[in-house]
């Protein structure tokens, strides 16, 4: 077997200076009953070559493919990743190495992530941003933590239903054992949340919104963010599809306390889901109730800059049940990949390619309004929108699927007061000839 | 590490056992961290402090010393009203480090004077180093 | 030191990425657009993000220098106590590359997802089989998460019994996610002092177990490398005050076939797939922390579920006692094809090979060098052994001095400082991967640097001479944090 070295000799020589008599003899402090009773009934092992038939047979079994053109968001985005993003990412030095815990052996991995928490807390408008956090669902539980960490007194907190609906399933996972309360906000007509219902409140700890919202829609970050600190709350802002800020405001500029949310759009393969990478940025003051990993600049003895891990009383290694959080291997290659990206993608490009995707998504929200499409909320957007139709869409939409075009995501299953609309995603990756095509079945 | 008869341990104040002194001055006690809690915490990096108006009870926690692989939770002498706190500790925590004993940390009134009595004597505090 | 892996050699420097650059370099290819240019609302416009421009030349540069000032798996032998860094098999990176599955979108109808599901459905089978549990999620993304996945079904649990319970038991060698994910439902962690011989002892958890208590949290084996004999017992002792036993597999690399985790009374029961399965650290992550648990306590497994309905497979969240949904999606699924390409390839034999072959090298390692340093706990050990600095406190060099040492040497130190029950714990995990050469090798470094912490101990302090940066100032890290490159101004 390719990965164990061991030849017979060597066994037989090491077993002699252990002083056991059989590898089986390895394991004589293991009683029996703790023992399993037979074979696990694993496939036989695989050669290399049957490995790659056999996940080429999976592959074979998806019903989109690279080539297939995806007009949905929620949370997973199709964009561009240069392949000198997948080369460098997965170097050996950066993909098998470990935590930078030996920091004179780390520096690759240490200065990527200073560089990837700098450009995020630029994008993000954040004074302080982490090292990652699994994924925007994860990052938008413990932020709301954070919050509830912060004002202390203090036991409720509120959530948009405008927030992805898998993002608010988690945070509600995260908050049932804790006896801490969420509750809802509701959206209107214009698709943006109804921040009128926390006048008056004084017992919230944390409100968060996304932005773009789940719809598609940009809230009016500025207005919800000063009604939010009027209450004494701390304003969460959340994200999915974070090359918004390439163009638009950003959370901090617009008041957010704490910005958190789902960093895949930037090089990250989709991957059914997963790994995604939780960004999350807060303002200078709440540094110390930051989770998660955190990289500082520093001196050596010679005076040369390096970089470390910092600030690590906050962790679980050290406070143990005191700390910020209970995360201790996060995304950091994502982090890493994410940095690779918008150094690529540069300023320039970075604004250029928000352009882009906010001109192609309004192509074809209007070319479907003008195929007979009707718009239900009348917010602004950046690359996602809901439409509905006027006859029954599920057959168009199977005929685009024919054609290797999955026309929208149908909202019923998650608002069962939206059956029947679908949310539409454009990125870079689709052209105009593709949208012309699903106006003209709409049309038919 | 100091050897226990390198430490700096003054005789005019009382210790605890959680190695915090106390010096009461008219109707305020003032309170800090002994030389043997500095010289095993290492460089400190970070002082948590309490608000002034906490009213905090003793042996109650009334902030913490951070150093950069650990957290020393601090323990109160003297129950009492905070009525000042160091500020200088916020950006200079390695005072501490440096002259424990002018580098004070909080200062309290005192609800029961009687408290600072039953708290070591310098000769009592070296005796339970040693044990 | 000339046999040894460490040498010098000409390493670039590589300033900070916004320190290179021009503005209007581009390193990426952006279609030129089709479609008019749309009105936005100035209002919602923000400024240019300050983000250098560089081109893909900066960038393959920037990064490849960088690249080679980390030591990794691929450099050399990286003994982290508790990390199993064993080889990640670069096959498993192509599978995991497979264009249909990495391009595919994970909200989209199950019919389009076939592959992915049944990916998930096999590999949630394998590790049943493999721990001797029932059933699987796949959801976490870490260990951490996986032990809090735990914890919330504990919660679950307990609250369906009708009986609310606010306290779990932890062992005072448990890694310190443990205590913290505990908290993070809402229990106190209560500790639970090892014996003499750094085990747990059932009278021990007896005393302190009662009906307040949720359960115990156990890792086996335990932080010290010992398997934890009496673990039946614990169980017994925790099931029969209505408690829950939780096993954290962070080291099941040690005992792959044999130890049946059902068997040893554990009720749930992590997998870092980023150790026993090969999956690569990637610096910190991404890895995947997956949990398997008893028939009994299925229902409170996260949702959605990845069933199998006839030929096809399904995301299945009608679970009403379940804990919910704990990440977005289905976990970290380029994670889990890593493992699962890992499990196909090694099979059963291969995997039960892996265990001996780590516990064989850990003992190999543990023998060879109890005359260089103080082993605190002198019995056979499992797939990594403890040592202390106690022999070399005499000269006051400490365990740091002789870890940066081992860096000149080649190889990155062996964990260190953990657990807290041990002085100067430097805790040693070879791995299976690891070749008799290369074992003696290390051998030979650290019985060097033990006769120079007595000859030469300033070698040991200065250290480490060769590496880029030395001894690197966390002091002002901590206490000044520059934590992100000088701001342009919001």
């Amino acid at each position: 077997m390719r990965y164990l070295p061991h030849t017979p000799e060597e066994i037989s020589e090491m077993l002699a200076v252990v002083g056991a008599d059989s590898l089986e003899a390895l394991f004589a402090p293991v009683p029996a009953d703790c023992r399993p009773t037979g074979s696990w009934h694993l496939p036989l092992p695989l050669s290399e070559w049957q490995l790659d038939d056999h996940l080429a047979g999976l592959a074979a079994t998806m019903g989109t493919g690279p080539r297939t053109r995806v007009l949905v968001g929620a949370g997973s985005y199709r964009h561009h990743i240069p392949e000198t993003v997948r080369t460098l990412a997965s170097r050996s030095e950066f993909l098998t190495a470990y935590t930078p815990y030996q920091p004179e052996i780390s520096q690759g991995t240490l200065q990527g992530i200073f560089e990837y928490q700098t450009l995020t807390a630029r994008l993000l408008g954040m004074d302080v941003v982490n090292a990652s956090m699994y994924d925007g669902a994860t990052a938008l539980a413990e932020a709301l933590l954070m919050g509830l960490r912060i004002n202390r007194k203090r036991t409720r907190v509120a959530v948009s239903r405008a927030v992805h609906p898998n993002y608010r399933a988690v945070v509600e996972s995260y908050l049932r054992p804790t006896g801490f309360t969420v509750e809802d906000l509701e959206f209107g007509p214009d698709g943006r949340t109804d921040v009128s219902a926390l006048s008056g409140r004084d017992d919230l700890a944390a409100v968060a919104l996304q932005s773009p919202n789940f719809f598609g829609v940009i809230e009016d970050l500025d207005a919800a963010n000063a009604a939010i600190h009027a209450t004494g709350s701390l304003a969460v802002a959340a994200f999915t599809e974070p090359l918004a800020f390439g163009l638009l405001k950003n959370p901090g500029v617009c008041g957010a306390d704490i910005a958190c949310g789902e960093g895949q759009s930037f090089g990250i393969a989709p991957s059914f889901g997963g790994p995604g990478l939780g960004m999350f940025g807060c303002r200078k003051e709440h540094m110390r109730s930051l989770p998660g990993r955190l990289v500082g600049e520093t001196r050596d003895l010679e005076g040369r800059r390096g970089y470390v891990l910092t600030l690590a009383t906050r962790e679980q290694h050290i406070r143990r049940e005191k700390a910020t959080s209970n995360i201790c291997s996060n995304q950091g290659l994502c982090a890493l990949t994410a940095a690779m990206y918008l150094a690529s993608l540069g300023g320039t490009g970075l604004r250029r390619l928000a352009r882009l995707n906010h001109d192609k998504a309004h192509y074809l929200r209007q070319v479907l309004v003008d195929a007979g499409a009707r718009l239900p909320f009348t917010g602004p957007v950046f690359n996602e929108f809901v439409a509905e139709f006027p006859h029954d869409f599920a057959p168009v939409r199977d005929r685009l699927l024919a054609r290797g075009i999955v026309a929208g995501l149908e909202l019923g299953a998650f608002y069962p007061e939206l059956a029947g609309r679908y949310l539409f995603c454009v990125t870079e990756t689709i052209e105009k000839k593709d949208m012309d095509a699903v106006a003209a079945e709409v049309r038919a | 590490m100091k050897e226990l008869d390198e430490l700096h341990l003054p005789d005019d104040i009382r210790y605890t056992d959680e190695h915090e002194w106390a010096r009461i001055t008219g109707d305020i006690a003032r309170i800090g961290v002994s030389d043997y809690a500095q010289d095993q915490l290492g460089d400190i990096v970070f002082v948590e402090l309490p608000a002034v108006g906490d009213t905090i009870a003793r042996g109650e926690v009334f902030g913490t010393l951070e150093s950069v692989k650990a957290v020393s939770e601090l323990y109160l002498p003297l129950s009492g009203e905070v009525v000042a706190v160091n500020t200088a500790l916020t950006d200079a925590p390695e005072l501490i480090n440096q002259d424990p004993y002018a580098a004070w940390i909080i200062e309290v009134r005192p609800t029961d004077a009687g408290e600072y009595d039953q708290l070591l004597t310098a000769a009592a505090y070296l005796d339970l180093l040693r044990g | 030191m000339n046999e040894q892996p460490g040498a010098s050699g000409l390493i670039l420097n590589e300033p900070l990425l916004w320190e290179r650059g021009s503005k209007g370099r581009t390193g990426m290819s952006i279609p030129a657009s089709d479609v008019p240019a749309a009105d936005i609302d100035p209002a919602l416009v923000g400024a240019e993000v300050d983000f250098p421009d560089l081109s893909e030349v900066d960038v393959v540069r920037h990064y490849t220098r960088l690249s080679q000032w980390n030591y990794s798996v691929d450099s050399g032998l990286y003994p982290l106590g508790s990390c199993t860094m064993k080889y990640n098999p670069r096959t498993n990176e192509r599978q995991a590359a497979t264009p249909a599955l990495a391009a595919a979108h994970p909200m989209l109808a199950d019919e389009l997802g076939q592959g992915a599901l049944r990916l998930l459905f096999e590999l949630q089978g394998m590790l049943a089989r493999i721990t001797g549990l029932d059933a699987v999620s796949l959801q976490p993304a870490a260990g951490a998460h996986g032990e809090l996945t735990g914890m919330l079904i504990f919660h679950a649990c307990h609250r369906h019994r009708g009986s609310q319970r606010h306290k779990i038991l932890i062992p005072d060698t448990a890694h310190g996610t443990n205590p913290a994910s505990a908290a993070l439902c809402g229990f106190r962690a209560v500790a639970v002092p090892s014996d003499e011989r750094g085990m747990l002892d059932p009278a021990t958890v007896a005393a302190l177990m009662d009906e307040d208590t949720a359960g115990i949290m156990v890792t086996n084996p335990n932080t010290l490398g010992l398997f934890e004999e009496r673990i039946r017992e614990v169980a017994d002792v925790v099931h029969a005050r209505g408690g829950l036993v939780y096993g954290d597999g962070a080291n099941m690399n040690a005992v792959l076939g044999v130890m049946d985790a059902r068997r040893c009374g554990i009720d749930v029961l992590h997998l870092n797939l980023h150790k026993t399965f090969a999956t690569p650290h990637g610096g910190g992550g991404p890895g995947a922390g997956p949990v398997c648990v008893t028939r009994e306590l299925e229902p409170f497994l996260p949702v959605p579920r990845v069933v199998r309905v006839g030929d096809s497979f399904r995301l299945d969240a009608d679970r009403p006692l379940s804990v919910g949904r704990i990440h977005a999606f289905h976990g970290n699924f380029g994670v889990l094809v890593r493992a699962y390409s890992y499990i196909l390839t090694m099979g059963e034999t291969g995997l039960r090979r892996a265990s001996e072959l780590a516990v064989l090298n850990a003992n190999y390692l543990k023998e060879r060098l109890k005359s260089v340093l103080h082993l605190p706990y002198d019995r056979p050990c499992m797939h990594e052994c403890v040592f202390s600095d106690e022999k070399q406190q005499a000269h006051k060099i400490t365990t740091l001095d002789m870890a940066k040492r081992l860096i000149d040497y080649g190889f990155h130190p062996p964990t260190i400082y953990f657990p807290l029950v041990v002085h100067g714990a430097m805790m040693i995990e070879p791995t299976e991967t690891e070749c008799k050469a290369d074992l003696d090798q290390f051998v030979a470094a650290l019985t060097a640097i033990a006769r120079e912490a007595e000859t030469e101990p300033e070698l040991l302090r200065q250290a480490p001479q060769r590496a880029r940066v030395r001894r690197l100032d966390e002091v002002q890290a901590a206490r000044n944090p520059c934590l992100v490159g000088p701001s342009a101004g919001r």
